[in-house]
């Protein structure tokens, strides 16, 4: 990989050196957010050694899906680059707003097999598990989990768990043991100041409560299809298991969360776990450099762990996304360099030490990687547990039929699980339909 | 008139507009005036209500230009109407159509009576109340978000000081019984100076005249007030009843910073819900049966309320 991707490298650097004079002005869209700003950063080394220019199209995640979105299904000329949310990808294949890139990456020594596979699956590949790549893994991300540290070693907190729970109060190894905890510190006072159990995903607009719930199913049982006909949903999507995992997630939510979280997502989670509300935080790794930067809950009071395991499994909800060349890009050319130079070993690494989950293997396989940050172990351990939600052209509609269901169900408190999951079924089976799956 | 001068006054009149541009006839030219006006609405408003009806008998999605599209015929229609889902959209909208509607009339005219009175600095307590309307409802949603945190938000702690209830122990928007309450509180606090406004140029059109020789026929305040103001202010108070009906019909952005819909879809207004089957889900020939639907049902409402306004415009 080395070798191929030194050559390309030197390819790189000749073709780029031709080509200085049709510098082009490549914008790359993604989502506001802090890894877009390491982005930015990272990119500067781009510009220097192309010649070409970059401007940025961020926008905050909660508009992310439909800014973007409606940017691609009017043939917009906005964004060379996108990186888009993983579930796109085959909206972005079946609809031609990306290119596919397999004869770039075979030109270029680009292997897939340089990357960890369950981004090359989740962010790549159109159909899943076949060899069509519309992107390169970008930005591997998965949901796991923050806890203060600093009140989970309090000496008084601890004898008083063990006592009630008959073990260590500890990262939790299941989600039962997790909801203890939650328990544990709900309406709590620590240093004079009453705090809660867990900030989970409870958003009802965009994809909050599915990207939160979802580790819970998961790990009950829950499965999106027969592993013969992924389209056959009755008896996996509201499998007795599923059912249960959903009351789970509902018991959490009413157990454990602070009030007025019915609405929450990755930022009202970060808030509420930075401003000491919370003992827990579910949230995706994305932000473990920003905890830990924290001048509240850094340095050292903060740690993370995977999601635990459940009785049916162990999986956890992937996030992140791939970098994706726009078909109705002018300037695709210089956005195939731009992925180019993105998949260099060294600049994976800058990217990582940025704050950029880097997805190649050979940077998170380093044996420095593990404890080159205190929560690296735990990406590593998490991203080997992904599961992914629908990347299905429909993926919106079936997206927000589980967002509606979902939070119905948790939040609202109106019907039980098994109508929740039954309801889904339904609605996820005549969207089949209309797309002629079914 | 002598002959000289009416053949002076016939050549002083200039000739028709019409002869002056090429033998056109009068009425041509007036068609030649309005035909762009006629154009631009064909096709800014009927065409698109054409081809919306055209697509709502199909099973087109905006995003896939390539697919084959088919036609479905009254599927569409079947799906919407016989979802439980819509009704209970129609049932959040109605909701918040007739509590907006009758509170921001009640508080708008009361508000109007009392400013009518011409008290001291009157004026500027006018300007004071009408300055929520004068807000972007996306930063009026977000900034009553934070009034309804149950931890932090200064509406938790009014409601706290006056009944001595715990602040985190309600949701305002994250609670089904509280919710719809929520977003109709927001829209009055923001939309009762529109109905004041109206309110109070009718109360002001009044001639004080009707009112002395009310007096002078020993007529009693209130008898003054159901027979006189209420009557000749009713026409200004109908038009704000259809103008806030017509708004709020359609509300989607205060409603979506607040509340998202949720939870579940307990404040899932009509127009939220169609903006995500059109622009979301993008089932755009499923979405333009539900707004063809929902136009038929506006129209209807509003024609047959504009029938009403007109009669008591009469009397």
């Amino acid at each position: 990989m080395k070798a191929a991707i030194g050559l390309s490298a030197i390819a790189l650097a000749s073709a780029l050196g031709a080509k200085g004079a049709a510098a082009a002005d490549l914008t790359l869209c993604w989502a506001a957010w802090d890894p877009a700003n390491a982005l930015v950063e990272l990119s500067k080394d781009f510009e220097t050694k192309s010649g070409h220019t970059m401007s940025f199209e961020f926008v905050p995640w909660p508009n992310f899906a439909d800014r973007m979105l409606n940017e691609l299904n009017s043939g917009g000329q906005l964004c060379d680059l996108m990186i888009g949310d993983s579930q796109w990808v085959g909206l972005g294949a079946e609809a031609g707003h990306y290119i596919k890139l397999n004869d770039f990456f075979e030109a270029n020594g680009i292997s897939m097999e340089d990357f960890i596979p369950a981004t090359v699956t989740g962010y790549s590949e159109w159909p899943k598990g076949t060899p069509n790549y519309w992107a390169l893994p970008a930005f591997g991300d998965v949901v796991g989990w923050t806890y203060r540290k600093d009140w989970f070693e309090k000496p008084e907190l601890q004898a008083e768990f063990q006592e009630k729970y008959g073990r260590p109060l500890a990262p939790p190894a299941t989600l039962e043991e997790l909801k203890d905890i939650g328990t544990f510190f709900q309406g709590r006072e620590i240093d004079g100041k009453t705090v809660y159990g867990a900030a989970i995903y409870t958003e009802r607009g965009s994809e909050g409560i599915t990207m939160g719930v979802t580790n819970a199913l998961y790990n009950y049982g829950f499965q999106y299809g027969s592993p013969e006909n992924p389209y056959d949903l009755e008896g996996y999507v509201n499998s007795p298991g599923a059912v249960e995992g959903l009351e789970y997630y509902k018991a959490l939510y009413d157990c454990c969360t602070p009030p007025g979280s019915s609405d929450w997502y990755m930022s009202e989670d970060i808030d509420a776990y930075k401003s000491g509300q919370v003992a827990l935080q579910m949230n995706f790794a994305f932000i473990w450099p920003g905890v830990e930067a924290d001048p509240n809950v850094g340095g050292g009071k903060s740690g993370y762990f995977a999601n635990p395991a459940g009785p049916a499994g162990h999986f956890a909800q992937l996030g992140g996304q791939g970098i994706s060349v726009v078909s109705y890009s002018e300037n695709q050319e210089a956005a195939l360099e731009y992925i180019q130079w993105f998949a260099q070993e060294e600049i994976q690494k800058k990217w990582w030490s940025l704050g950029g989950y880097s997805a190649l293997k050979a940077v998170v396989e380093d044996p420095g990687f593990a404890t080159s940050q205190p929560y690296a172990q735990t990406f590593l351990d998490s991203m080997a547990i992904v599961k992914d939600f629908w990347a299905e052209p429909s993926y919106a509609s079936l997206l927000l039929s589980m967002q509606d269901k979902v939070h119905k169900y948790v939040v609202a408190g109106q019907g039980t699980a098994q109508e929740a999951l039954d309801g889904l079924v339904e609605d996820w089976t005549e969207v089949f339909e209309d797309d002629g799956k079914l | 008139m002598s002959e000289t001068a009416m053949a002076r006054a016939a050549r002083a009149t200039p000739p028709s507009a019409a002869r002056r541009i090429r033998g056109l006839s009068d009425r041509a030219i007036a068609w030649i005036f309005v035909a762009p006006t006629i154009f631009l609405l064909l096709a800014v408003n009927i065409f698109p209500l054409i081809w919306t009806v055209r697509l709502s008998f199909t099973n087109f999605r905006a995003n896939r230009p390539n697919a084959e599209v088919s036609w479905i015929g009254l599927r569409n229609y079947t799906r919407i109407l016989t979802d439980d889902d819509i009704w209970l959209t129609m049932q959040a909208t109605a909701h918040f159509l007739f509590w907006t509607i009758a509170l921001q009339v009640l508080i708008g005219f009361a508000l109007a009576w009392l400013i009518n009175r011409k008290f001291r600095h009157s004026d500027m307590w006018t300007t004071i109340i009408v300055l929520p309307m004068m807000l972007s409802p996306a930063v009026v949603g977000n900034f009553w978000t934070f009034l309804y945190q149950p931890q932090i938000g200064l509406f938790n702690y009014a409601i706290a000081f006056l009944t001595g209830a715990d602040p985190t122990s309600f949701s305002m928007i994250g609670e089904v019984a509280l919710a719809p309450w929520a977003i109709v509180i927001v829209d009055t606090w923001m939309w009762t100076p529109f109905v004041m406004l109206i309110c109070l140029a009718g109360l002001r059109s009044i001639p004080d005249t009707i009112y002395e020789a009310a007096e002078c026929d020993r007529a009693s305040k209130w008898r003054q007030f159901w027979t006189l103001t209420v009557p000749m202010v009713l026409p200004f108070l109908m038009l704000a009843v259809l103008f806030r009906g017509i708004e709020n019909f359609k509300m989607f952005d205060l409603v979506v910073q607040l509340t998202g819909g949720g939870p579940g879809n307990t404040t899932t207004l009509t127009s939220i819900d169609l903006k995500r089957e059109a622009f979301e889900k993008w089932r755009t020939g499923y979405a333009s049966a539900y707004a063809v639907i929902l136009f038929v049902t506006v129209f209807g409402l509003a024609s047959i309320y504009v029938k009403a306004l007109n009669k008591v415009k009469e009397r």
